[in-house]
């Protein structure tokens, strides 16, 4: 029997030997991803997951979990299993985005040929 | 808070690198070499992933028996305000564990497979929390100083290269600055009060040392194991290092307080900067880990406790169609 320092163990009697059955596959059900909004206004933002075993008990875990510090006003729960994504190997599909500077607006300069352009005619 | 990760001495590291496809290899260390992180289904060398889970997993038992000890105080903290901190200070830790069983869940180990390593035996956790909380005045001393050696190592592991640790360990990390205050509020409080909270917390000091200079391990600057897994920045600095860091930031704090630590040896050598010991009992602290400390089967039994008694309510809200899947991130 556990003699221990802490009361509530102690009075619950424990054997040292108290051998149990291994933890089943599920036994800490599915997992759900958090999403979690500081601020209105803000877009959520991945946190990381909890174990849970339906939406109503993932969104409390979730606020225990990653809404106990700070302010927060909003939180999301979506099943992993529900999320589809892309495959880090297929990382190529972004890789020739960065070269299409006709989607920036960096991609459109102009001073150079105004300047030529004033120069050339004496604009004042 | 955390132990580091106990690697056996005896386990050979030559099969690192078995059998790994070397391309594969290159194009990993490349990716970590270049700051980039790994991310669960990444391709990563075997020894990569077992290291990962066995550390991450690790540190996630350490948490969650940590929080034992600690525990023991809260029906007994001075005070409503103390009693209050000291349940919000337990509840992280145990929060911290759910967030580190989620990045070792993320290499493919399910939460049920860490657990039952853990209540078997079979996985260890950090030395320190087979030894008694005798006092209050240990548990400050725990928050303290056990969390300042856990805030070194996992601010120095949150820059790993595995992306789900070192996101787990920044927000650990954040959690664990007010563990840190409040653990020295509470020590300074004794340690300037009356003589008999002085001598309590001195005794708690003297009692906690040993375990505090094993907390970050054994040496293991000469292993290849180490070399490879700091290559591939799993392990961010070896056991040694982070002794020096912890010694150098808090013994002046401890001597500030004019209280005294049991080794007559301990000095800082104004010449190499580094801290002077009596070297630790490894021999203690390899019976400790091995089974043979105060606490061991307690701590134990209380969690294979908690586990079955709460079996019956997670298996009610089971819901018959649901299944797992290995979290994203």
């Amino acid at each position: 029997m556990i003699n221990s320092l802490d009361p509530r163990i102690a009075r619950e009697q424990i054997n040292e030997d108290n051998t149990i059955a291994p933890l089943t596959e599920m036994d800490n059900w599915e997992t759900y991803e958090v999403f979690h909004q500081k601020k209105r206004g803000e877009q959520h933002e991945h946190v990381g997951i909890v174990h849970a075993p339906n939406n109503e008990m993932a969104l409390l875990f979730a606020k225990e979990q990653y809404g106990r510090r700070g302010i927060s006003v909003n939180i999301w729960v979506v099943k992993t299993s529900n999320v589809f994504a892309s495959d880090y190997d297929d990382a190529d599909i972004f890789e020739t985005v960065p070269d299409k500077q006709y989607r920036e607006a960096g991609g459109y300069k102009v001073m150079e040929m105004i300047n030529k352009y004033k120069k050339e005619n004496k604009v004042k | 808070m955390y132990g580091n990760a106990y690697i056996d001495p005896n386990e050979k590291p030559l099969s690192i690198l078995d059998g790994e496809d070397p391309i594969k290899l290159a194009e990993f260390e490349a990716r970590i070499d270049r700051g980039e992180k790994i991310e669960p289904k990444d391709w990563m060398p075997k020894e990569y992933r077992k290291q990962l889970i066995r550390m991450i997993e690790q540190h996630a038992h350490s948490e969650i028996i940590g929080a034992l000890p600690e525990g023991t105080w809260i029906t007994r903290a001075p005070g409503f305000k103390r009693k209050l901190a000291l349940m919000a200070k337990v509840q992280d830790e145990v929060g911290h564990a759910q967030l580190l069983y989620s990045a070792a869940e993320t290499l493919g180990k399910s939460r049920e497979a860490m657990i039952n390593d853990l209540i078997t035996g079979k996985s260890k956790y950090s030395n320190v929390f087979n030894y008694p909380a005798l006092t209050w005045a240990d548990s400050c001393v725990i928050a303290w100083l056990i969390d300042a050696g856990a805030i070194i190592n996992q601010v120095a592991n949150a820059k790993g290269s595995y992306g789900p640790y070192g996101r787990a360990l920044d927000r650990i990390c954040t959690e664990e600055s007010f563990h840190l205050k409040y653990g020295h509020h509470n020590v300074v409080t004794l340690a300037t009060g009356t003589p008999f909270q002085r001598q309590m917390v001195q005794e708690a000091l003297t009692r906690w040392w040993p375990p505090i200079m094993h907390f970050f391990g054994p040496s293991d600057k000469i292993s290849n194991h180490t070399t490879i897994l700091m290559k591939w920045k799993v392990k961010m600095a070896t056991n040694d290092d982070m002794r020096q860091q912890f010694l150098n930031m808090y013994v002046p704090k401890i001597w500030d307080l004019g209280l005294v630590l049991p080794d007559a040896n301990l000095k800082k050598n104004e010449e190499t900067k580094l801290w002077e010991y009596t070297e630790p009992d490894w021999d203690e602290f390899k019976r400790v880990i091995n089974g043979g400390g105060p606490c061991n089967a307690e701590r134990l039994a209380v969690r294979r406790m908690a586990e079955e008694k709460g079996r019956w309510v997670r298996k009610a809200l089971l819901q018959k169609d649901s299944s797992y899947v290995t979290p994203l991130a």
